[in-house]
Order: C-alpha cells, then structure tokens, then sequence
C-alpha cells in the first residue's frame, strides 16, 4: 500500500495567497528603530582618477549625519571582495576589488563615497552635493579591443586586459579534414541586466554593546555573505547574522556579494546607527552584475551524410572591470559547447577579458545558454549547408547511451534526447508547419520553424568537482528536520528560494518521506541564524537536486530514529517494524498501528528504548555523486514582416525532461519564466553602452526593453520523465533550462525564415531595425534608398 | 529615483494655478497626469522649485462637440478619451490613439493636455492634432497645431500659460494609426497616421523628428491620384530623424513609407 501522494502533485504554490496579497517581507519591509538612510555616490565615468572629493556643501545639508570614502571604510573593512579561484585553473589576472573606490574609478557606477541621513531623500539630496573631481582616463569598452596590445588598460599599470586565457582541449586540424564541409561562424552574445523585481537591498544593525551584526538583505545565498562579511569586518561567524527574507527574484545576479553588502553593515559600525540602503532601478541596471556578454568563434565540420565531426570554440568573455565572484564559472558554454550530440572531437579555449564595464556574473542560465546558443545555431548551419532538415540532423547525431562521458570528462547521467525531439515536434505539427512554410513563401510569406535541443548541466555539485572550484567549500546542502511533540514538522534548508516555490516543493517531499499531512510541514529558510550551520544557497538549478535530497536524507534519519522507538514501543525487533504512509505496525499486526505524531510524542517522553536521546530530530549534508544533465526540445514558430523586419513569434512549443516531477505546477513555471528571459535576450533584451564615454544607454526601463507577457504567445508546454540515476529522487533541475532552450530556438527560427533571401546567421537581440538592415544588405538594395517593392 | 526637494500647490481654478505660477515664476511647473514630469523628477533630469497641480480644477475634463468641432479639456484622461462616445462618434481615429497610449497605468492618469504641453517627440496625440490643424487653447489665446510643436519638448507657452483644452474638427470617415513598437506599452518607433477628411486625405508622422511631421507631400500626391504605394514613397520626403537605440535613421526614414502606405491601405 506504500502509495506517493504528494511528490507529483500539481498543488498551487503555497507562498502565493502571502505574495500576491502584499503580505510579502522584503527588505525595505523591514525598519529598526533609529535607522539611517544610505545613499551611494557613484562614478559617472567609466574611467577616471579621482584627484578630491569635495564633501563641503553636502555635510551642511539637511539631515545629514556623515558622509564617508575610501578612507573610513578601510578602517572596518579588510579584503576584497572575494573570487572564486579556480573554476578555471589558470587565472593571469584578478583586479583586487575594495567595495569602494580610492584613486581610480574603473567602471560607471563604481561608489565613491556614502551619505548617512535621517531620510532617504535627505541622503538622495545630499549625494547630488558632493563635489568629486574626476580626471577621466581613456575607457576600454569594447572586448576586441581590449586585448590589444597597445589599447589601453581597465586598471591604470596593468600589463594587460586579459583575465585568464585556458584551453580546455586543443582543436585538432586533422579531424577537421575528415569533414566535408567546414563551417566557421561568430556568435555573438549581449550583455543582459538580469532586472529582478525587487532590486538589491541591504539593512544593517551593528550592536555595540555585544559586537553583533544583524544583516537583513536580498540574497540568494545568506550563508556565502555571512561568511565573506564576517571575514571582511573581522567578526566571527556566530556574531553575523543575515537575514534574507522574501526575494523578489535573483536570476543569479544575488549569488555574489556586492559593495553594498560591505559598505552599508561597515557604515552601521562606522555611526553606531542602523543603515539602509535600498537599489533604485537605474543602480540596478547599472551596477548589479550582468550575464553574458560574450563572443563565440566557432568551427564545425560535417559529413556529407551528417555525421557530425568537428567542434572548435573560441569564448571571449566580458569580464568587465573586476572579476565577478563566480565570472568564470561561465566557462562552462565550452564544457557544454557540444550539446546533446557525438562529435569526433571538440576543443575549445576560453578568454576572459577585462573592460571598463561592470562586472559579469551567472545570469538564469549562466553560460549553459550560451553553450545551447552556439551548438544550435551550427547545428543548423551544417544543416542548411549539406542540405538535411533540421530536425534529422539532430535525430542522426544524438549520444543514445548512457552514462556517457563527454570529451571533457563529464559523465551524462541519463537522457532521451530523441524521445524529446519527437513529442515536440509531434505537438508543433512539424511537418505541416514545413508545407505552409513552403506555401508561404510563394505568398510573400515568410514563416521560421526553429528547433533547439538543448540540454544542461545543473546540481551543483559533488564535493570532488566543487570544492576546489570554490576555494576550499564544497557545494553540497544541508537541512534539518524537526519533529514537535504534535507531530509538526518544521524543515530548515541552506537553499533559499526566490520564487522556485520551495515553500511548497520540499515540505511535498517531508510529507511523503515522513507520511505526515502536507499541511504539518513548514520550511524555514533565510536566515543563516537558523537551521544547520551553513547553507548553499539557490542557483545554478540545484535546489531539488541537492537540497532536496539533503531534506530528503534528513527526513529518512528522522524515520530511521522513529522506526527504533517504534519498535520499542511494540516491544518488536526493529527489522519487524513496518513503515507506510506514515504508520507504523509490526508484520503481521497491521491493524495495530502508531502514526509517526505519535512515536514523536512519545520521543518527548521517558519511554526510550536504552541509550536514545529525547525528539525526532536530523541534520543531514547531503553531497551528491555527480552532476544532473537535464534536457529537451523547444521549437519557436516567427513569422518575419520583410517589409518591416520585425519578427512575429507566433507559437512556442516545449518539451523538457527534469527527471521526476515534484509539483507539475512550479515546473511549468519555471519553464514559462525561464523561456520568457530566452525569448527576451532573442528579441529584446540588450545593454548598451557608448562605446566613446562609456556611459550607459540603457539605465532605465524605457530603454532596457524587459518584455512583458503582452509579447509572448501562449506557451505550449509538455514533458517527458527520464528520472536521473543519481540521486534516489530521480530529479535534475528545471530553474533556468527555459532560458537555456529559448534563445536559440527563437533565433534558428528567424534564420529560417530569412532564409530565401540567403541569410545565415542574425545576432541578438533580433530586432526589426537589425532584421530589416540585414534583409536590405542580403537584396543588395542600400539601406538608405527607397526600397524597391515586391 | 528621488526627485529632488519641491514646493506642492493646489489650484481649483485656472485663475488661481495661473497665479501660482507666476508667484514661482520660471521654476514653476503644472502638474496633470504626471506621467511624463514625475518621471523626469525622479530621474533629476527636472527640478521645478514647486509644482501647481491642476487636477482639482472643475470642467477640464470634459469631452464635448460643439458645431463641427470636437472640444477635448486638458484634463481628459487617455483612458476617457479611450472610452468616450462622443470622441468615438465624432473623431474615432482620437479615441483608437487614446487606447494605445502608454499602459493601463499611463491611460489612466496621462492627459491631453499634458501630452501636448509636453511635446515629447513620440507623443501620440500631437500628430493627430498637427495633420488635422487642431487648436490648442490657453487661458490666454488661442494657438494652431502648426504654430504649437516648434522644437522638441518646446512650445510657445508661457510660464504662467496653461492648455485648457484642444479643439480637433470632427472627422469620422475612413482612418487609422500605426504605432510600430517592440512592446505593447512603449513609445512609437514610428507612427503613422491617415485620416479622410473634406475628401481629402490627411497624413501625420509620429517620432521622425523633434516635432510631429504633416506629410503634405504624401496628401499631394493622393491628391493628384497618384496609387497610394506610389504617395506614400514621399512620406520621407525631407525627413531627418535622429537615430536611437531602436532605429537608425534609414530604417525610421523606412518605417515612415511603410506604415504611411499601410495606413492609407487600412484606414476604415
Ligand atoms: C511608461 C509610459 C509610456 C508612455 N507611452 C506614451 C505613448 O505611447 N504615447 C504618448 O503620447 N505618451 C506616452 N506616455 C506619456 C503619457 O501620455 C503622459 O501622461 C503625457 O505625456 C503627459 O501627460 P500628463 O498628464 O501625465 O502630464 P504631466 O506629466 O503632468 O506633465 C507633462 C508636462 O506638461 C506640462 N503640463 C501638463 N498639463 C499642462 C497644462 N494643462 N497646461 C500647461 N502645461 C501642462 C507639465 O508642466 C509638464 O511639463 C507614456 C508615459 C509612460 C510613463
């Protein structure tokens, strides 16, 4: 009778009658008694020298009780903020970044100095007052350039720009020369401003009297800034405590700690005063990290039959000023660069390059879209250059057998890429969609069927892989699992969601684990005072994953506890005792039976079996075997105006494969958020910056064009389950694998309908000016002249 | 995103907001939807020293024909103008511009007379008001269309001016607007506008200049029966639009014979 009942179910999101009534805690929710507001003066530059800061006029003003720089914050602050080492192993250069600038300001945004007032509007006004004397230095905005030897350097004394140079595997020409058509391309990838609702936020109490620090702050990863601020105000950890209350969304771009984070906790100890500081929108879009922010060379070879042979990549990537903390994590596009497909061979090199721009960071995705993005797009390229359909390339080349270990080593946990392909090309009506293509056509129509599968790598990770990545912290998870004497069950975890649905997913998963009602398990998570002692975090797809199973162990320690104390109770011998939907009975006497509220009671009492300790309580960290591979199969249908350019997304269909399912619901999305943000950075999406002055030209949400569901079609999603054999769950990750399919599906489907007029390759964001410019060059007709009509 | 320090007055007549302004002087600034100041504010890129809000004042929000003319008050809202009977009767092309103004948000505080005093180069309503020879009223005179939008965000009022309202000529027979975007809420790339009227046609351009744009060369030429595909090439004509994040300057140059062709074809 052992029947699941909550993993797999499609409830509604517990946390939503809270979020979507207003009843939501974000941190400019909260408020401590006597707090000051904080204001960040920034560089207007993107690279200057600062010969004085003038503080004169704004010390005088209003409300004003201190204004601080460089120097003051020296003072409590040590360090830098921190980079991870070695996701890849040989790094040339990482600028040491001080959360405030001293003498040199190297990107526009960069703080230079603070205002503490009794107001926000009173710091706001304050700011605009202090007089900083900036002698500007030429900007290296542009990546190319960067590297070139005589362009100037983002750091003044630098002996370049280059941040790491590593080749994975070196290409090999020979393997290369088995195909019959070579096919080179570059790819390239804007600059995004991942954009979450709630922008940054950060609320400090420094207590005096105990040393103390309270933290309340949007974060995705409350234990990783405890841990870096404790070592940077030189606190020990047990006197930090972050606070990280409801997010309004991540994206990744609230992995890293930011200035803010050191400044404003430095600031309370400075005035002895509570301080807040919360992000504007253009703060945001102008110094929160970016994702992407890339250019791909590519090589590909194929057969003539469409075998596919060769791979070579080439990624540069915009580092920007400093090395964002997980910056080269996202050197995973070229791990992944060879999708779900068998090649010959593959190499692959990764450029970090330094520029006056501010720094890149994982964004949904981090680098698995950009490895989607390119191997898609050349897939199809090889595709239209030997004359085979798209999808049969894809079906011809898939890796079948698994685990498969990829050229760099990676071990594929499971997977049925062809299943995925069919489903959804059987839900798009592939071959139809192909006839009205063709009828179209002769209409003057043009109609793009795009196809990308996809897959990913997410659950990170097993300690062997991450540990050294990060300095010394493996990236498992923890969780803690916590009977009461009535039978409620709080679940504290180290992940923390912002806006995954964990409220919901991980107590479906105590209440099967545990046989408990749904409704008697509650999760805590957030705050770094609670629950065990360190906590991961939520991004890179890992949560379920990882902190799921640890929640998942604890709970079977919980059972395992209980199950002793059972058989106590029934004066039984433990192999004898039988656990189902929560009861407890003796084989063979099913109609006497203990519910697990029970035997919690009774662990309160004095009736232990000899030698056990009082409650059902666990901790568990749980580190898992490998990495999880989840993948699947998007097709985007567009119709192009060429009249116009713009292109007209007219069906999204999806097919993704998690591994099992915990809640149908949050899955779906998941994915509908997910392939929104792809859709955006195909169509929309782009930071832009004046390549002379480096200003920012898209700092406000006019002209950073965040799509809305206005712009989207209904999503057509479905799945197919291939449970993933590395973890007893069976579950990947599904956060970020919408946004890893979307982009190329969108672009491969422009392509193709561009295609009569014999274009390739379009960049992103694909926009009608970019469509139309790209359609005039391919006609011949100049881009100024009257067009001449059909 | 915190405007700089400011003084609030409230005026319930037109008399007295024209006082306040000319107590304030040149740092004085009206206040009606707000949705084109506030932001400006918040953004530093204004500072008025006072803002003499207007919404209180009775009667500007009214909609109402008089003889062949449609009066609009400078208080009517997009969304009412949107809605409106009276604007869908008697110059429908007005209420389907008002529907595609902006977001809910933007409709439901964002004013004629705002969009108009304003002058922003991609606001919608001016070039309705330039190709149809509107006029725009004041308490103290009366302003054609043509003589109002002379650069970008500049018009001939005065400090202590305000719009009260803007009289279109009715005129209900065929039209349409294009408005080209990216997103359902921004701004016009580019607009373009026809309306049959005296049985002639009326052709403006939203966005390919600082000002609205009349295309007489595109009105001439359908006039003198030239095929609609062939007028609207002239719609270009002596345009130079600055370029932008969104369009170079040919692809807006482009877009203007485009949608100028589109207009006329689908105008019903
Ligand atoms: C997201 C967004 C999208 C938008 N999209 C569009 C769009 O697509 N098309 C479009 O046309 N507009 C658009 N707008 C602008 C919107 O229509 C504004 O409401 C309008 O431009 C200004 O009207 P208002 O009543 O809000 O004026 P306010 O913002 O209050 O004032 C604007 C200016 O006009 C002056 N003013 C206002 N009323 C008078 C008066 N009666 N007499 C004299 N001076 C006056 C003010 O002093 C100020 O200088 C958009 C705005 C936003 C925020």
């Amino acid at each position: 009778m052992a029947i699941t009942t909550m993993i797999g179910a499609k409830i509604h999101r517990r946390e939503d009658p809270r979020l979507v009534s207003g009843e939501g805690h974000y941190v400019d929710d909260f408020t401590r008694p006597h707090t000051l507001h904080l204001a960040v003066v920034r560089s207007p530059h993107a690279h200057a020298r600062v010969r004085s800061i003038d503080i004169t006029q704004a010390s005088k003003a209003a409300g004003v009780v201190a204004i601080y720089t460089h120097k003051d914050f020296a003072k409590v602050l040590s360090g830098t903020i921190p980079v991870t080492p070695s996701f890849v192993a040989e790094k040339n250069q990482i600028p040491p970044h001080f959360p405030i600038a001293d003498k040199e300001v190297v990107y526009q945004g960069e703080p230079v100095a603070v205002v503490l007032a009794e107001s926000k509007y009173g710091a706001a006004d304050a700011a605009s007052l202090i007089d900083v004397d900036y002698e500007q230095l030429p900007a290296v905005m542009d990546l190319e350039k960067a590297l070139d030897a005589k362009s100037p350097k983002v750091h003044s004394g630098a002996a370049d720009n280059l941040g790491w140079d590593l080749t994975y595997i070196p290409d090999d020409v020979a393997v290369m020369k088995e195909a019959d058509v070579v096919i080179k391309q570059r790819i390239l990838q804007q600059r995004l401003a991942p954009t979450p609702m709630e922008p940054r936020g950060v609320l400090a109490e420094y207590s005096r009297g105990d040393g103390t620090l309270t933290v309340w702050m949007s974060s995705q990863n409350p234990h990783f800034v405890r841990l870096f601020l404790a070592g940077a105000m030189g606190l020990p950890e047990t006197r930090v405590r972050v606070i990280s209350p409801d997010v309004g969304g991540g994206f990744g771009s609230k992995i890293s700690p930011y200035s803010e984070d050191w400044l404003v906790p430095a600031a309370a100890k400075l005035s002895g005063r509570p301080v807040k500081w919360i992000e504007t929108r253009t703060e945001s879009l102008q110094t929160t990290t970016h994702g992407r922010g890339m250019i791909f060379d590519l090589e590909a070879g194929v057969k003539k039959d469409g075998t596919l042979v060769a791979l070579k990549v080439i990624q540069y990537m915009d580092i920007g000023a400093y090395m964002g903390t997980f910056s080269a994590f996202q050197a995973n596009s070229c791990l992944l660069s060879g999708g779900a497909y068998n090649w010959k061979h593959i190499g692959a090199r990764t450029v970090g390059v330094l520029t006056n721009r501010v720094p890149t960071d994982p964004y949904r995705g981090a680098g698995r879209p950009e490895a989607t993005h390119l191997c898609e797009r050349m897939i199809d390229l090889l595709a239209d250059a030997i004359k085979m359909d798209p999808a049969a390339i894809r079906r011809k080349n898939f890796i079948t057998d698994f685990p498969h270990t990829s050229h760099f080593g990676l071990i594929y946990d499971s997977g049925a890429y062809e299943k995925a392909l069919e489903k959804a090309l059987q839900m798009a009506g592939y071959e139809k969609l192909r006839k009205e293509q063709e009828e179209g056509r002769k209409k003057g129509r043009y109609l793009g069927i795009g196809l990308s599968s996809w897959i990913e790598i997410c659950g990170f990770g097993p300690s062997a892989g991450t540990a050294p990545a990060t300095g010394g912290i493996a990236l498992v998870e923890a969780a803690q699992v916590r009977v009461f004497p009535t039978g409620s069950v709080a679940v504290y975890v180290g992940t923390h969601s912002h806006g995954q649905g964990h409220d919901t997913t991980f107590p479906q998963i105590v209440a099967d684990t545990l046989g408990v009602p749904y409704d008697m398990v509650e999760l805590h998570h957030g705050d770094t005072a609670e629950g065990p002692a360190f906590g991961y975090g939520t991004y890179g797809s890992r949560s379920l994953a990882v902190g799921g199973m640890a929640v998942h162990k604890a709970s079977k320690k919980v059972v395992d506890k209980a199950r002793k104390l059972a058989a106590h109770i029934f004066e039984a011998a433990e192999e004898d005792v039988v656990f189902e939907q929560g009861q407890f009975y003796v084989k063979g006497s099913p109609d006497k039976r203990k519910a697990l509220g029970e035997i919690a009671f009774a662990s309160f009492g004095m009736n232990l079996p000899e030698g056990m300790e009082q409650s059902l309580e666990a901790v568990a960290y749980y580190d898992p075997s490998n990495f999880v591979f989840p993948f699947g199969t998007h097709i985007a249908i567009v119709e192009v105006d060429p009249e116009t350019g713009n292109a007209d997304l007219k069906r999204y269909v999806a097919v993704d494969d998690c591994g099992n399912i915990i809640n149908p619901m949050i899955v779906d999305g998941q994915v509908q958020g997910g392939i929104a943000q792809g859709i955006a950075q195909a169509l929309y999406e782009e930071v832009a910056y004046d390549d002379e002055s480096g200003q920012m030209k898209t700092a406000t949400l006019t002209d950073y064009l965040v799509p809305t569901a206005n712009e989207f079609p209904m999503f057509e999603l479905d799945h197919t389950i291939t449970p993933s054999p590395t973890n007893e769950l069976g579950v990947k990750g599904i956060g970020e694998a919408g946004t890893i399919a979307a982009s190329a599906a969108v672009i491969n489907a422009i392509v193709d309908a561009l295609s009569p007029f014999g274009i390739k390759h379009i960049d992103m964001p694909a926009s009608p000016d970019r469509i139309w410019k790209q359609i005039q060059t391919a006609r011949g007709t100049s881009h100024d002249g009257k067009e001449a009509r059909r | 995103m915190i405007p700089a320090a400011f003084e609030y007055s409230h005026a319930t007549s037109v008399e007295e907001a024209s006082k306040l302004l000319d107590k304030y002087g040149e740092d004085a600034k009206v206040l009606a939807g707000g949705h084109s100041l506030i932001p400006l504010m918040r953004l530093r890129l204004a500072q008025p020293k006072a803002l003499v809000d207007i919404n209180g004042i009775k009667g500007l929000e009214n909609i109402e024909v008089k003889g062949s003319k449609l009066h609009v008050g400078a208080l009517a809202r997009h969304v009412d103008i949107n809605n409106s009977h009276v604007v869908k009767d008697n110059l429908p092309i007005l209420a389907e511009v008002a529907g595609e103004v902006g977001d809910n948000q933007v409709r439901n505080m964002g004013t004629m007379g705002g969009v108009v005093a304003h002058a922003d180069a991609a606001g919608d309503y001016p070039t309705i008001a330039l190709m149809l020879d509107a006029e725009v009223v004041t308490n103290k005179r009366t302003i054609q269309a043509k003589d109002f939008f002379k650069d970008l965000f500049t018009t001939p009022l005065a400090v202590n001016e305000i719009v009260t309202e803007v009289v279109f000529p009715v005129a209900n027979g065929p039209h349409k607007y294009i408005k080209f975007r990216r997103r359902l809420f921004d701004w016009a790339i580019v607009g373009a506008a026809a309306q049959k009227m005296n049985g002639g046609w009326r052709i403006g351009l939203t966005n390919v200049g600082p000002t609205p744009v009349r295309a007489k060369a595109v009105e001439d030429a359908l006039h003198s029966g030239a095929k609609v595909e062939e007028a609207a090439q002239h719609a270009s004509d002596g345009l130079d639009p600055s370029g932008d994040l969104r369009a170079s300057p040919e692809y807006k140059k482009h877009l203007a014979r485009v949608l100028t062709r589109r207009a006329i074809e689908q105008a019903g």
